[in-house]
Formats: C-alpha cells, sequence, structure tokens
C-alpha cells in the first residue's frame, strides 16, 4: 500500500485520531491515509478496548460497525502477517469513516472478536472465518456460514487450490482459471 | 428419554468442524446441545397423522424445533429459518443460509476489471443497477477518476427506476404473503413497465452490466425519456391507489402493525440499515449523508416513520418510492450533454455499442473502422478487451444507498489488470441477522410478515 505524502485527515477524525494515540500508544501500529480514507493498523491485543473506546467515546461515536471483511495478502507484501481483518465503521453523529486493520499469520490466526462491542459483528466474522480461517476468539458460535459445514480449507485465501473441469469430450479438461489463456498464469502485475 | 438418541445439535456439527474449532467455542457449543436435548423426527412425507402420534408418544416436551424452509415460498429465495416452536410461539429463530453461494467475490479475482461488473450485477438481482454502480465507483476512486456528468445523472435515473422496482417486488411479495393478493398483480404489473424501460436502455431485463467503470455502456435510446415521463405520471396515480387498498385497510393493518418491532438502538447494534433503520425513526440516507453521482444537486426528502414494525416500513418504502418519481423527474428535466464514458483511452471501453435488432452489439461504425481503417484501433481494442486496465494499487471502501441499505465494496488492487479482492457488504446480509431477535415471541403466520419487512435478497446474502 502506498501511503500518500501529504495525508490530511477529515477535520471531524482530527480529534479521533489524536486521542488514539494518546490513550493507546501502543496498539496503534500505523495511521495512513488513501483515498480520503484513513486506515489505522492496530495491534490485535488491543483491537476490543480500542473499538470499544471508538464507539463510546464523544468525539468518535462509531456506533455502525458497516462492514468487516478479510483479505489474504500472499505475494502483495513481505510481511509474515498476511491474513487481514478490516473493520469499516461509520459514525452517525459525526458523519465519517474510520478502517481498522488487523494483521496476523496464518500460523495464529487469532483476533479477538468485536461481537461484544458490535454483536453485527457476528455474521461478518462467521464470514472471514469460513473463507479465511482467521479464528475469532470470544465468538459464541464460530462455524462457517456460506460454505458446506463440512468443507476443507478456506477458499478466499490465495493459496487455496483452484479445480478445473473434466468436460466430456475425450481427453478434454478446462484448466483452473489462475493457470487458464497465458503460460504460468494470469499474473495480474 | 434414552441415552443413545442424537441431540439435535449432534445431529448439525460435523465432527471434524468441531475438531477445527478453537477449544472454548467448541466446548461453548456441546453447553448449547445439551440444553435443547431433544428428539429428533425424521419426516420423509406420508401420514401426518402417523407422524404426530409417534411425536406424542415419544415427546415429553412442547418444544419443536422446526425448519422453514430452504424451500418454502415466502422465504424469498433459499433461505432457511430454524424455528424452535411452543405451540404457535416462537422462541427462538435461526436463520441459516449459504444456500446460493456461487463465490462471486473470488470469481472477480480471475478476471479483468471491467469483467467484474458482469458478476457483481449477479449478486442483489433486484437491484442489479446499484451492484454495478457501487462497484464502479470503488474502481474509478481507486482509479482516481470521475465519470462525466451525463454517465452520473443516467447512473442516478437507472438507480432510482431500479429502485421504485425493487420496492414494488417488496410490496408485491408481501401482499401475496398477507393475503393481499390484488396487491401481488398490481406491484408486478408496474414492475414489468420499469423492466420494459430498463431493457430498453440497456439491453436486458436484469443483470445489465450497464454501468461501466469510467461510466456507463451506452446512452439513452431515442424516445425513451417520453416513455419514462409517461411511466412516472402513470406511476404516481398507482402509488395512490396501493394506499387506497393498503394504507387503512383493517386486515392490512392488523397483519402489519405491532409485528416485528425492534428498535432503533437494537438495530444499529446489529448494523442493519436502510429502510429498516428510517422506519424505526433514523433519518440516514447515505444519498444525503455521503453523496454521489451527484444525488446532492436534485431535491428530495428521507421518508421517516417512528413505529419501527412492518406497517412503518410499509410506509418508508412506499414514500421513498413517491421520492425516487421525484428524483427521476429532475434528472430528465436537468439531463446534462456530453459523452456517458470517459474520453482517456486508457480507461475507456473502446466498442461503441449500439442496440440492433437482435440486441446490444458493437456499432457496425466500429466494427468497419478497427477492420477496415486502422491496424492501430485493432490493436488498441484487443488489448483493452482481453488485457484490460491497470488500477493503482490500494484499498477503498465505497458505499452507495441501495433499496435493502448500505451496499458496500471494499475493493484492493495490487497494482494489475485484475482485482486482488472485492468484498461486498451486502445489506440483505446484514440486516437478516435481525431476524432472530426480531421475531422472538410472534406467532408462526406473523414470522412471514416480519421476514417480508427485512426483504432480503438471497443472492446478495449469499454472493
Amino acid at each position: 500500500m502506498t501511503a500518500e505524502t501529504t495525508f490530511q485527515p477529515p477535520d471531524a477524525l482530527q480529534p479521533v485520531l489524536t486521542g488514539l494515540r494518546e490513550r493507546f500508544p501502543e496498539a496503534v501500529a500505523e495511521v495512513r491515509g488513501h483515498r480520503g480514507e484513513v486506515t489505522v493498523e492496530l495491534d490485535r491485543a488491543h483491537l476490543v478496548e480500542v473499538a470499544t473506546w471508538l464507539r463510546d467515546h464523544p468525539a468518535a461515536r462509531f456506533r455502525l460497525l458497516a462492514d468487516l471483511s478479510g483479505t489474504d495478502y500472499l505475494k502483495l507484501d513481505e510481511r509474515p502477517e498476511r491474513l487481514c481483518v478490516d473493520y469499516h465503521l461509520y459514525s452517525f453523529d459525526h458523519n465519517v469513516r474510520l478502517r481498522l486493520k488487523v494483521r496476523v499469520t496464518v500460523e495464529d490466526p487469532h483476533v479477538p472478536s468485536v461481537t461484544g462491542v458490535w454483536p453485527t459483528a457476528n455474521w461478518h466474522e462467521r464470514e472471514v472465518y469460513d473463507f479465511f480461517g482467521v479464528r475469532f476468539d470470544g465468538h459464541p458460535n464460530l462455524i462457517r456460514i456460506l460454505m458446506p459445514e463440512d468443507w476443507k480449507g478456506y477458499p478466499q485465501r490465495k493459496d487455496y487450490p483452484l479445480g478445473g473441469v473434466d468436460v466430456e469430450y475425450i481427453g478434454a479438461h478446462v484448466p483452473p482459471p489462475d493457470t487458464r489463456r497465458y503460460k504460468g498464469g494470469w499474473t495480474s502485475t | 428419554m434414552s441415552e443413545a438418541r442424537p441431540t439435535v445439535d449432534e445431529a448439525v456439527v460435523r465432527p471434524g468442524e468441531a475438531r477445527d474449532l478453537p477449544p472454548a467455542a467448541a466446548a461453548e457449543r456441546v453447553t448449547v446441545g445439551e440444553r435443547r436435548t431433544q428428539q429428533v423426527i425424521a419426516m420423509g412425507g406420508g401420514d401426518w397423522a402417523e407422524v404426530t402420534a409417534r411425536a406424542d408418544a415419544e415427546g415429553d416436551d412442547e418444544l419443536m424445533v422446526i425448519n422453514m424452509g430452504p424451500q418454502h415460498p415466502s422465504t424469498h429465495g433459499v433461505l432457511r429459518l430454524v424455528v424452535e416452536l411452543r405451540g404457535e410461539e416462537v422462541v427462538d429463530l435461526q436463520p441459516v443460509v449459504g444456500y446460493l453461494h456461487t463465490g462471486i467475490e473470488k470469481s472477480t479475482e480471475f478476471r479483468t476489471w471491467v469483467q467484474g461488473v458482469t458478476f457483481v450485477t449477479r449478486m442483489d438481482y433486484l437491484a442489479p443497477i446499484f451492484n454495478e454502480t457501487a462497484y464502479c465507483l470503488a474502481v474509478e476512486k481507486l482509479l482516481g477518476v470521475e465519470a462525466p456528468p451525463r454517465a452520473q445523472a443516467l447512473r442516478v435515473l437507472m438507480m432510482e427506476l431500479n429502485r421504485i422496482s425493487s420496492h414494488l417486488v417488496w410490496l408485491a411479495t408481501t401482499g401475496l404473503e398477507l393475503g393481499a393478493l390484488s396487491m401481488m398483480l398490481y406491484g408486478f404489473r408496474e414492475r414489468e413497465e420499469i423492466l420494459d424501460i430498463l431493457e430498453d436502455v440497456t439491453g436486458l431485463r436484469m443483470n445489465h452490466a450497464w454501468v461501466r467503470p469510467a461510466g456507463v455502456s451506452q446512452d439513452l435510446p431515442d424516445g425513451i425519456e417520453d416513455k419514462i415521463r409517461a411511466f412516472v405520471r402513470d406511476m404516481r396515480a398507482k402509488a395512490d391507489e396501493y394506499e387506497t387498498l393498503l394504507t387503512n385497510n383493517p386486515i392490512w393493518l392488523e397483519r402489519t402493525s405491532g409485528i416485528g418491532r425492534l428498535d432503533l438502538d437494537r438495530l444499529i447494534e446489529l448494523g442493519v440499515t436502510g429502510p429498516l433503520l428510517r422506519a424505526a425513526g433514523l433519518e440516514h440516507d447515505l444519498r444525503k449523508a455521503e453523496p454521489y453521482c451527484g444525488y446532492e444537486q436534485y431535491d428530495f426528502e428521507v421518508p421517516t416513520a417512528t413505529g419501527a414494525d412492518v406497517y412503518a416500513r410499509y410506509q418508508v418504502r412506499l414514500a421513498e418510492m413517491r421520492q425516487s418519481l421525484r428524483i427521476v423527474e429532475q434528472v430528465l428535466d436537468s439531463l446534462p450533454g456530453g459523452p456517458v464514458m470517459v474520453e482517456d483511452p486508457k480507461v475507456a471501453w473502446p466498442a461503441r455499442l449500439a442496440l440492433g435488432p437482435d440486441g446490444l452489439g458493437n456499432s457496425p461504425a466500429h466494427v468497419r473502422h478497427i477492420m477496415g481503417e486502422s491496424m492501430e484501433a485493432l490493436i488498441h481494442h484487443f488489448k483493452m478487451v482481453t488485457e484490460g486496465f491497470k488500477v493503482p494499487p490500494g484499498e477503498v471502501y465505497v458505499p452507495v444507498e441501495s433499496p435493502r441499505g448500505e451496499l458496500g465494496y471494499h475493493v484492493v488492487s495490487d497494482g494489475g489488470n485484475l482485482p486482488y479482492r472485492v468484498h461486498v457488504r451486502d445489506p440483505s446480509f446484514v440486516n437478516l441477522q435481525a431476524a432472530g431477535p426480531m421475531m422472538k415471541g410472534l406467532l408462526v403466520a406473523d414470522v412471514v410478515a416480519a421476514l417480508s419487512s427485512i426483504d432480503p435478497v438471497l443472492g446478495g446474502v449469499d454472493r
């Protein structure tokens, strides 16, 4: 991710970011802006207390967890913490948005659940568990939600093997989508 | 009760999955299972009297767990509700989703940015234009380009028509489920007129792929403006007709008022947005709060109600249809001229599309140009269509106000010609979580009304 050098967060977010840095100096790993959106990267150990503060503090009041999504950063950067969970917050009072980001490794994919802060996280976290295998500690019912219950593996990870398709023609086989058309795969960069 | 009989939860949880869970969560699931130790009565058809006799003979508990769906007409698709009943009363209710999962988010990672439109339009199939627009706005934000004013206005026009058609389907199916059969016929009749307009403009009734990154695929056809104006005029009268039919109808009031009530704080906790939130009194609409596509130019109101029940949601949706008609008229009155796609050849789709007698295709003039006149144009066309354009690295989250609430696209780019990750925050998926809290304590017949008021579209829920 390229950080814009002249990053100026929206006015409504200034007190929030200052408050966050003062209150949780050890939790905030990085604050950056891109295309007008502000991202705060957090240490997972402090996620729940930061989330509670952001929800309740009068300068923030992020009462709506608009979205919670996962991304696998394999091949995109070198960090071993390739699994990423993004929390998109919205504040009705101040009409601003903020993105929280927590990154973990595949070997230790544990993130504390925020279902206690925003109950809406329940299904979102099940979805991220389903597709990326991130374990949300403290989640009341962490089971798969969209894939079948007995599915093996986490399909949205970037190293998840994609199957080809056998077609009814002697010797014919449609290769997996990431190997079609171009030799060596559809590399996007 | 004998020990050998499986509990309800044992029958549901696969052993492999339980092992895969962190130990704490697995332990919690077992306690849940022990709470409901009941016998499972498998029903595979046959004589109902025999089944109930067996249940009477074996059962010592009044609680009954029953599946509503996934094949049930009033679940709006393949939604399964696991309902725990004491007699007619709902004690607990759990929605089970995933039957329509098609892996759209993953599929977009192996197609170009432009092809992504074709996937996302199929998610929430009652609001395809919203999916396309939100996705394209996200791609444009990453690219740092903005569609020309005429394209923006056309998107607003089509979105508002689409909003009316989506609300009409909601009104029609809810009417059907609550016994107002005429409402079903009227709703689908008017929706048909909107689909005709959408077909005239895009070439298709649904799954249009008409909104493209940096513009729209083609301009309005000749004569469509009169058709839309005529529709707006008719629709006003039709909306009055619906009101006459339903608003003071004692049966409709009886079936909807006070049903499925959930207060504002609880709705916000559950992440619910859209008409459900406005029906609980919060005047929140992304078209006003964070305007996109030039919504700030149009004069419209955000209808709210205070009942927070099924009737209030009906009021809000009906009022929204009237507001959408206002916006449609204003767009037609102030439609700016100019191109419908950015001029930048590095981003714009090279082909000029035209509607022929056999549907949408490349315009004959464009085909003549690339095949007969310019080798460079042919190469450019070929490169843009097969490889597409590259999008600078970064990530954005773009929300729009769909008929069901906040439809958000979280899009990550690695700088290549394919999306790195597209995540969709579909309002149906999030709003459906409110089903359980909303329906506890209701009667079985009211579950249908309350579920319908959430207006879930399973294509969007399961993606």
